[in-house]
């Protein structure tokens, strides 16, 4: 299977994306700059954290405008999967992709650690390696993450079991209802604010999102079965 | 040339964690008839010639970029510059 690891200037995450397809679920990677206009040759996209163009106007709005994004569109029409993590989530509801929109943290604060994560939905293409309701441990570093949508949105997310992760325990950034992570209707693009590619190695603290990764890879499989 | 000045502020069923911060020093400070305060951007779009109908275009402009409509509002002012 082979992934695109978008780069915007600005992004910073988009090394440690590649280090997880590349090293760690041993796929092929490619990082395809914002001004693409062609993403034809790739099965899965991943939109990595950063601050792209600067966080300047709003987190992921200009990022929203590029060259790569108008063609990322397609590509979820299409019904291939798209993961936007942290910055990467920002600009999917930006773009329109997924629904509602990020807040400064509560405690206007940047928040860098550990959390954990409940699995809400494992009936997902992202999530299908995971248990139901499974506690899973992974980084989060963001001062923007405090997901807000009106309360029809809501209604919807949770009556088509569209928030996939929520935060166990402590919320860190004050979002509704605690969620962590929300899946579009149709089940093909996922946006969270934990790090899942920062957590694909024990060595470096946990290997819970390798999962994640691993998930994507075995929906492909299964549905090109020749 | 127009000079618009664009107001774009957190929908009042937004908290603004911002807002109430500075709210919490001023009172801190003394100033107990603060009741609320919001938090917002100000942006002075300056607009040369154009055939377009000048609201029209403002409005495309904050709709699709300068604000998002999910979280915020946004009102404009036109003034002719010199």
């Amino acid at each position: 299977m082979k992934f695109a690891v978008l780069v915007f200037p600005g992004s910073n995450c988009d090394i440690d994306m590649y280090h997880a397809i590349k090293d760690e679920l041993g796929e092929e990677v490619e990082y395809v700059w914002h001004d693409a206009t062609d993403l034809s040759e790739f099965e899965g996209v991943l939109v990595p954290g950063g601050f792209s163009y600067g966080d300047y106007l709003r987190c992921g709005a200009m990022a929203n405008q590029s060259n790569v994004m108008a063609e990322v569109k397609k590509f979820a029409e299409a019904g291939k999967p798209v993961l936007g993590v942290c910055n990467g989530f920002q600009i999917l509801t930006e773009a329109g992709l997924l629904p509602g929109a990020l807040l400064k943290n509560k405690n206007l604060k940047f928040m860098c650690r550990t959390v954990g994560l409940k699995v809400e939905n494992n009936d997902t293409l992202f999530t299908n390696q995971y248990e139901a309701g499974q506690i899973i441990n992974i980084p989060i570093a963001h001062g923007e993450g405090n997901y807000f949508c009106d309360e029809n949105t809501l209604a919807q997310l949770k009556a088509n079991n569209q928030i996939v992760f929520t935060y166990s325990g402590e919320n860190p950034n004050g979002s509704l209802e605690d969620i962590a992570g929300i899946i579009n209707e149709r089940g093909n693009v996922l946006g969270m604010m934990p790090h899942p590619e920062r957590a694909v190695d024990a060595l470096l603290g946990s290997g819970d999102g390798l999962k994640v990764f691993k998930s994507i890879v075995k929906m492909w499989r299964e549905s090109h079965v020749s | 040339m127009t000079k618009v000045k664009i107001y774009v502020t957190l929908r009042e069923s937004v908290l603004d964690p911002q807002g109430s911060a500075v709210q919490g020093s001023l009172v801190k400070m003394g100033y107990n008839e603060v009741q609320d305060i919001r938090i917002g951007k100000y942006l002075e779009v300056v607009i040369g010639d154009t055939e377009r109908d000048l609201d029209s275009l403002v409005k495309e402009m904050c709709e699709k970029l300068l604000a998002n409509t999910v979280i915020e509002d946004y009102r404009y002012e036109v003034e002719e510059a010199n």
